[in-house]
């Protein structure tokens, strides 16, 4: 299959200005949001940093706290079963839905079931499934993915929306006004929860001194999934395990600040064993995990807790949208973990990057992402997946640059190109530079020139 | 091999070179300010409101003042009666046409304006998120600094359920405009009333 | 004092009064600078698009010419960070260790080891805004970073206030990169335009008459993307300001 192309997408993003522009100022405005609320707490540095250490720490020693966690669930009277990827987890997870009889399963956003594809899985085998975050629904609704880890449908507009809505939920067409559509969405959701067999969220955090897991909502969505039905599935990626209670202090008050820039999230919930009469069942999946925590270069990327500030910062992702990414993670994270998803699907997601390292600088686990990004190139490069115009054009730049004649005939030659060929000729389709730009204008001599006649003394 | 086993033997195999201990966590107390009044600031701007003191006509009176619209009215605390009962047995979907919940909370923090709720406070968990308002009662000798002190409570090691709500129910997923009322309740109001302040309620249960 | 001088291809080919100007300035602050002749690139197209490979040749050759050398400058932000940190296609011998560590950015070597204390032929009576570039900010820290909870700090700053007459005006997002990323503007052109636009309108909007920036590369991006949209704006180098062009 293609690889896919980042820069593509990209072209169509920005052509629709209206929603380029909402979606650059809104997710820049979290940016800044998450910059009052470090700059306000003066340990901001040294939690980051004591919140990489601890994610470093248990990353390193994982086996144990994965079975310490599952000792302490069980005993709790949870359910703990494993899944080494993602049709197990799949299968496991329909198991548990047809062994209760459950027909309708709603769930809190969980991008692992996103990465697991879940939800046509259980489909096509009659399991309706209710996404009840509100970006998630919009993007259900509309039958595409979320383009953002926190905001699924940030790249839509209320108009967008609403014609959604009128489409699938019997909302009034054309109505734009956000809060009737918010209000639309409570009152078609609040029968499902309702009347659910089941309930499933994720995870953001999984404690192994207790055996708990923490869901963090605003909208309360993941605890009515999880307290009103009978039967709640929690899917959790095994790099979200924590020694201990007192160690989720440092992380909830970086998550949401990092995330939408508001000290904690509205509902920050925390599940240890199932309510009297209902049953808990966690499912732990691998999906690759395990397979990148020995990758010496990359393994650091399993720090991640999910936040979305990088893709908030991230100056490419504000200009052309999750969606052009084509994988469950994008922006900055998504470039460092999918290219070992699908080595040659994402080969061009680590040029989608400028290494401004800002990502890096937002990270509140301190994950190093723009030096992944740039080890990435090298791993492409090395397995031979670049475009083969582009490999042979840095064969030769390589070549000229690597012999002072070959170098200095080209400088003249391009001077001279650029002086005497007719406009057309250098502004065209084969030149992308001068797509949107005006090309330099050669001087009369280059530097080298002018020392030459200037400075050198025999 | 089962899958448990391929994993963790997986994970055993991979795992990086072991990375020093965790330091211990700091508190990071701050003591300049008055922990109420950092409490209420931090609820406000989260969406959340107060309400007045208390007056002769009671939690009662304070509720229906708050609320004179509100048809079913169910209390998870002793102190104030409601007009609808509920203990640990209520199925949560009966709980549906609740409009106003009315607990005590544990504790707060206040960091950011959070209270501490598990299934003791709640009775049933989902009246946090059924209601269509809630309101909260909050000692106000109850409020911890920041979540470093609430992480040390030993309450989250015994309760099934426990969660920090923080203001109401609230989305900006349409265009980045905040609602409040996403999913759950629609607002939330807390009450600054010291425990055995208010008697319970005097009638005997129906 | 006796210094290398680096002047990057593409200063050499169509910026070449920035060469000149960092040549000038050094001597005026009474330093040797010696050009070595046969010298091309660092290496940074080659490295930045993961091929090692290819990067070899032109390290192998910036080893060759600047080994001679204790201090080897450039003006070139990321010219002197691909040195430092990710020069590494070669063997390391003591001689690529040496080359590695002793190369500094202009505006760091002016600062932090000359530690000019003025630059009386300098006067630049305009409204500038101050483009401080991704790697001169994240990565060799000339300045604090808006991200990072920390004291501002900006050495560029800290040398142009001696320049008589600049007036600085602040664009809304002055840490955003500008869109260049070397390759990245020829294979994500769109992105790539679209923030160089960003940019130099935001710089416009700010009032400013200058965009200077230390690294040139930078200013190439942003002078086309301004040229096309007919902005009036101008562009240069921190190095002639400092050498005293009136601009």
């Amino acid at each position: 299959m293609k690889p896919i192309d980042h820069a593509e997408a990209s072209s169509h993003f920005i052509e629709a200005k209206a929603h380029l522009e909402f979606h650059d100022r809104r997710l820049w405005d979290l940016r800044m949001k998450r910059d009052r609320q470090a700059h306000s707490i003066p340990e901001w540095e040294e939690l980051r940093n004591l919140a990489s250490a601890i994610k470093e720490h248990t990353l390193s020693h994982l086996a144990d706290y994965l079975e310490e966690f599952e000792a302490k669930a069980k005993s709790n009277g949870a359910q703990v079963r494993w899944a080494r990827d993602a049709s197990e987890h799949n299968q496991i997870v329909h198991d548990i839905l047809s062994a209760h009889g459950a027909k309708t399963l709603v769930k809190s956003k969980s991008m692992l079931t996103e990465e697991c594809d879940m939800r046509p899985f259980l489909e096509t085998r009659g399991v309706k499934v209710i996404e009840t975050d509100l970006g998630e629904r919009i993007q259900q609704l509309d039958d595409e993915p979320p383009s953002h880890i926190v905001v699924p449908a940030v790249h839509k507009l209320r108009g967008d929306v609403s014609d959604v809505f009128a489409r699938t939920i019997g909302s009034e067409p054309g109505n734009n006004d956000p809060r009737y559509l918010a209000e639309a969405m409570r009152r078609d959701t609040r029968p499902y929860f309702l009347g659910a067999e089941a309930g499933m969220t994720g995870a953001n955090f999984a404690i192994a001194e207790t055996g708990s897991f923490v869901v963090c909502t605003n909208e309360g969505n993941a605890d009515l999934s999880a307290n009103v039905p009978k039967l709640h599935i929690a899917c959790i990626g095994i790099e979200k395990i924590i020694p201990k209670f007192e160690h989720l202090a440092v992380f909830i008050r970086m998550l949401s600040r990092s995330a939408l820039g508001s000290p904690i999230t509205q509902y920050t919930s925390h599940f240890r064993a199932p309510r009297s009469g209902t049953e808990l069942h966690i499912v732990l999946v691998d999906n690759g995990r395990s397979q990148r925590l020995g990758m010496k270069d990359f393994w650091y990327s399993l720090k991640c807790i999910r936040c979305g500030a990088c893709m908030n910062t991230c100056p490419v992702y504000r200009r052309s949208g999750g969606l052009s990414y084509g994988a469950t993670y994008s922006g900055p994270i998504g470039i460092i973990i999918d290219p070992a998803f699908d080595i040659r699907k994402y080969s061009n997601l680590p040029y989608a990057s400028t290494l401004n390292g800002s990502c890096t600088n937002v990270c509140p686990v301190k994950i190093n992402i723009h030096d992944q990004i740039y080890k990435w190139r090298q791993v492409m490069a090395e397995r031979n997946q670049l475009p083969l115009v582009k490999k042979e054009a840095i064969r030769i730049i390589g070549k000229v640059l690597s012999d002072p004649r070959l170098y200095r005939a080209a400088i003249s030659a391009t001077g001279l190109a650029i002086e005497r060929l007719p406009r057309f000729a250098i502004y065209n389709w084969l030149n992308p530079w001068g797509r949107q730009r005006e090309v330099p204008e050669p001087p009369k001599q280059s530097f080298r020139s002018w020392y030459l006649k200037n400075r050198r003394r025999q | 091999m089962s899958s448990r086993d391929a994993i963790l033997a997986a994970v055993r195999a991979n795992q990086p070179a072991p990375a020093p201990p965790i330091p211990a966590i700091p508190l990071f107390e701050r003591t300049s300010r008055s922990l109420i009044e950092e409490f209420q600031e931090a609820l406000v701007s989260m969406g959340g409101k107060f309400a007045p003191t208390l007056d002769a006509s009671g939690l009662d009176g304070l509720v229906r003042s708050l609320f004179p619209d509100a048809a079913v009215i169910c209390s998870a605390t002793p102190e104030l009666r409601g007009t609808r009962t509920l203990d640990h047995s209520t199925d949560p979907a009966a709980l549906a046409d609740v409009d106003v919940g009315v607990v005590r909370a544990a504790f707060g923090v206040a960091e950011t304006g959070s209270v501490w709720l598990s299934e003791e406070e709640l009775q049933v968990n989902a009246l946090a998120y059924l209601a269509q308002h809630f309101v909260v009662l909050l000692d106000p000798t109850r409020i911890v600094g920041n979540l470093h002190h609430a992480y040390r409570d030993a309450r989250f090691k015994t309760a099934r359920y426990a969660v920090l709500v923080t203001g109401p129910s609230a989305t900006a997923d349409i265009e980045g405009v905040l609602i409040h009322g996403a999913q759950g309740v629609r607002s939330l109001t807390v009450a600054m009333i010291p425990l055995g302040h208010t008697p319970e309620a005097n009638s005997p249960r129906p | 004092m006796r210094v290398g001088l680096f002047i990057p291809c593409y200063v050499d080919a169509f910026f070449p009064e920035v060469g000149i100007a960092t040549l000038q300035l050094l001597e005026r602050l009474g330093i040797e600078v010696v050009y070595p002749l046969d010298q091309t690139c660092c290496g940074q197209p080659m490295a930045n698009s993961g091929c090692q490979k290819d990067a070899a040749g032109a390290e192998a050759l910036f080893v060759a010419n600047f080994q001679e050398f204790e201090s080897i400058v450039t003006p070139s932000g990321s010219c002197a960070h691909h040195v430092r940190e990710h020069l590494d296609a070669i063997p390391q011998t003591p001689a690529v260790e040496k080359v590695r560590s002793g190369t500094y950015e202009l505006v760091e070597f002016l600062h932090d080891i000359v530690k000019v204390d003025e630059f009386p032929w300098a006067e630049f009576p305009h409204k500038v805004g101050l483009h401080n570039t991704c790697t001169t900010l994240r990565k060799l820290r000339t300045a604090s970073a808006s991200e990072i909870d920390e004291p501002f700090f900006s050495k560029p700053l800290d040398l142009l206030r001696k320049v008589r007459g600049i007036e600085f005006v602040t664009p809304t997002r002055p840490d955003e990169c500008c869109g260049f990323g070397g390759t990245f503007s020829v294979f994500e052109e769109p992105v790539s335009a679209k923030m160089g636009y960003d940019k130099v309108e935001d710089h416009h909007r700010a009032g400013a008459q200058y965009i200077v920036s230390a690294d040139m590369s930078c200013l190439m991006h942003q002078k086309g993307c301004a040229e096309r949209l007919g902005l009036d704006i101008g562009f240069i180098h921190i190095a002639q300001v400092l050498n005293g062009s009136r601009g």
